[in-house]
């Protein structure tokens, strides 16, 4: 486990890694990161030449293959952190933030010199809601969505990183109808390239996963990882299922619709205070 | 029997077995959470926490100290008027417990469950010579009749639901059908009771020994342990060489580990311990007592970096709460050992790394198994090397080396990698026909994810691409 560093004034600016999935597939978490963040005062950088964590090849055995790809995390971020053009590395998802703050450090373990930096950037390396959460203690703006809404524990932010809470506890105030379901911390059976070396196994998992988001009613599931909710959205869709898998970030960025706009600056963020309580809009669904 | 997996068959063959049974994932569901949730209330009461580190801190030592705990072992079990074999694989095993059988004119072997003699396939050995060997657990007394292997560490039969039991007990024992367990179980009895007067040899493994004593002991609900250690003329124990502990304390620290993360017991019905045959003013016992030590494997496993492994204490905690386990049951594991531990020790022990390679895959990573251990091992990284094993002993596909090098080298090259991500959108833009729709149907290897899963078609505007314009600066050309 890593040390964390303590913040004595609590971040102005940060760096997204917005990780390879979010930018390609899922501009509207990003999008969503950025403005969750921002509605905080909080200055997003993005460095362009970041790329991707190197997780599915770590996680294959590909080892020698991810070592470059740790490098390069190191050589995009740590120019950034060293210089205080950001104070803290923030990602919207579990598993890429254990890549680049535990497994990039083992996959450096020879690499004296990019190990130092790969650890010093791991000190400030923050999952999303854990940053927002611990580091910011931060109260966001009444969230929005139709329906109720069931949190699931991604594998590698509860049991690599043991966050918890954090998310729970954010929504459990962002005013969206939470329910509980019976095992929110199994796994859904994703697993990187186990979903598609083992699909039957990861399917069934999915669907074990399913009933259990079914039971409760729920209209949206949450988590904190894209990749876990490709594969259950990827199921739910197949399937015709009501219920629709979002990241937590959108789900917490969601705003009635009068509350909407884009939140380019923290001036503009001041708009919507957490007084202002609109009613929450029945309508459809964005999905 | 319909719900069979051939755990001879491909790992894919299993586990589409395994996937095709409409009831088993449900079966071991129920079973696994009822164990976990027992577990969870036995622990509950005391520290876990600290007995998981106390046992952890043992077995380390343990394994640090193993030659000279070993030998002292030896000293004791001798002084106390046994005998003590040391067999450097499961064939060397199987060839001492052949010969002390010849010796003995054993004709009918009485067995209580043991992992340690299902790893080297005993009984198939010992049938070759034509001596019987009777099962006397109940669930491995099932399993024996069903001509299976035990599905599950510590409850062998886990998979089987009371009907089927009740069909098998009604086809091999001519026995009424009947859904009641206390009948099953009393009919099995009967049988069992014949057995045990009858044998020549009892055989068990070990949960665990004590060096300073020479002591082997053996952890049973059902009296079945007992009577195998003491009623046949000879009494063999067949163990791995890591179940040494050495002090009778920590026999006891680790009973009480096993016991609670096992099955949520306090104690168990019996635990029999067996220091030496018996002596002249026993009124029971075994004339003999022999002791197998066994490495099979298990010495190169602490060498190459596995030794971890090796303070596993068989409780089953990790298959418990293992979701793959629950889908594919132990038999889709195709070994002796299964769930996470079972994937990790399968390929190392005994060398079947080959044979194997798919079970060290066979996991997502989720670490609900490393949270589950009473002694913490590591089984998500012990995944992990494995896996890097495989790959370094170039022992997975070509295709895929290629695919996770070009993708190494995209994805630390910016430039390339902005190329890559445009030229994928074009892609499922064009497999989705230009339209909106998720993709039901991608290309070779990734069409597994779109069998039973739709994909996302890639976003029109990438996030950097967004970034690009709100920001107003001219960035990269994408
Ligand atoms: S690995 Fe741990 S949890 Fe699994 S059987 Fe061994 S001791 Fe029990």
């Amino acid at each position: 486990m890593q040390h964390k560093k303590q913040f004595e004034q609590p971040p102005r600016r940060v760096a997204l890694f917005v990780t390879c999935m979010v930018d390609m597939i899922y501009p509207q978490v990003g999008r969503a990161a950025v403005q969750l963040l921002e509605e905080q005062g909080v200055e997003v950088v993005f460095p362009e030449d970041q790329t991707c964590c190197g997780q599915p090849a770590f996680n294959s055995g590909y080892h020698d293959e991810a070592v470059p790809l740790a490098r390069h995390f190191v050589d995009v971020f740590h120019p950034l952190i060293a210089s205080g053009q950001a104070e803290a590395i923030v990602l919207p998802s579990g598993s890429c933030a254990t890549m680049t703050s535990h497994f990039h450090l083992e996959l450096l373990e020879n690499d004296p010199a990019y190990l130092k930096r790969s650890e010093e950037l791991a000190a400030v390396t923050f999952e999303l809601t854990e940053f927002l959460v611990d580091v910011l203690e931060a109260r966001l703006p009444e969230a929005s969505l139709p329906g109720k809404v069931v949190y699931h524990a991604c594998c590698h932010l509860l049991r690599e990183l043991h966050i918890d809470a954090q998310p729970r506890s954010l929504l459990a105030e962002s005013g969206l109808d939470m329910v509980d379901m019976a095992g929110s911390d199994e796994c859904c059976g994703f697993g990187g390239l186990f979903a598609v070396k083992n699909e039957p196994i990861s399917v069934a998992m999915g669907n074990a996963k399913l009933t259990s988001i079914e039971a409760c009613g729920a209209d949206h599931v949450v988590m904190c990882d894209v990749s876990c909710m490709t594969h259950l959205q990827g199921l739910l869709q197949r399937q015709d299922r009501r219920c629709r898998a979002m990241h937590i970030a959108e789900a917490l960025a969601s705003r009635h619709p009068k509350a909407k706009g884009e939140f380019n600056t923290p001036a503009q963020s001041k708009a919507l205070d957490v007084g202002d309580r609109p009613r929450r809009w029945q309508d459809v669904g964005t999905n | 029997m319909r719900s069979r997996i051939d755990i001879e068959a491909p790992f894919k063959t299993r586990v589409k077995q395994a996937v095709a049974n409409p009831t088993l994932a449900d079966t071991l569901t129920r079973a696994t959470l009822h164990l976990k949730e027992q577990k969870r209330l036995s622990l509950e009461e005391l520290e876990a926490q600290r007995l998981r580190d106390q046992m952890r801190q043992m077995k380390a030592h343990t394994l640090r100290n193993l030659p000279e705990l070993l030998e002292r072992f030896e000293h004791n079990v001798v002084m106390n008027g046994g005998r003590v074999h040391w067999a450097e694989d499961a064939d060397e095993a199987n060839r001492i417990i052949g010969e002390l059988a010849e010796q003995h004119d054993v004709r009918k072997v009485v067995k209580s469950k043991s992992m340690a003699t299902e790893e080297i396939h005993l009984n198939h050995h010992l049938e070759a010579k034509g001596i019987t060997c009777v099962e006397t657990d109940l669930g491995e007394y099932i399993i024996q009749l069903a001509e299976e292997i035990p599905s599950h560490i510590v409850a062998p039969v886990i998979h089987k639901r009371i009907d089927e039991i009740s069909d098998l007990f009604a086809e091999k024992l001519s026995m009424p059908r009947t859904l009641d367990p206390q009948a099953l179980c009393a009919r099995a009895r009967v049988e069992l009771r014949q057995e045990f007067l009858s044998a020549d040899m009892g055989i068990s493994g070990c949960n665990f020994a004590i060096a300073d004593t020479g002591t082997v002991c053996i952890v049973t609900n059902e009296g079945n342990g007992r009577m195998v250690s003491t009623l046949p003329r000879v009494y063999v124990a067949v163990m791995g060489i890591e179940k040494l502990v050495p002090t009778p304390q920590d026999a006891f620290l680790q009973y009480q580990s096993l016991t609670r993360s096992a099955t949520g017991q306090r104690v168990t019905v019996y635990l029999s311990m067996t220091s030496g045959p018996k002596r002249l003013e026993d009124v029971d016992g075994p004339e003999e007592f022999h002791v197998v030590l066994m490495d099979n494997g298990r010495s190169r496993m602490l060498a190459d970096g596995y030794g971890e492994s090796l303070m596993c204490i068989r409780c089953g905690a990790c298959l418990n709460v293992c979701p793959v386990y629950r889908q594919i049951s132990g038999h889709g594991y195709g070994n002796t050992y299964s769930g996470p531990i079972g994937a990790v020790i399968s390929p190392l022990l005994s060398e079947e790394m080959v044979r194997n390679k798919d079970l060290p895959y066979a996991s997502t990573l989720c670490g609900a198994c490393r949270d589950a251990c009473p002694v913490q091992i590591d089984l998500p990284k012990m995944l992990l090397n494995l896996r890097h094993d495989l790959v370094s002993g170039k022992h997975m596909p070509g295709a895929e080396r290629r695919a996770m090098q070009g993708f190494a080298g995209v994805a630390s090259r910016p430039a390339a990698y902005r190329g890559t991500a445009r030229a994928a959108r074009t892609g499922t833009r064009l497999l989705s026909g230009f339209g909106d729709r998720n993709l039901r149907r991608l290309p070779p290897p990734l069409h597994h994810w779109t069998r039973q899963r739709d994909f996302p078609l890639m976003a029109k505007q990438s996030f950097r691409e967004w970034w690009t314009k709100r920001s107003g600066t001219r960035g990269p050309a994408t």
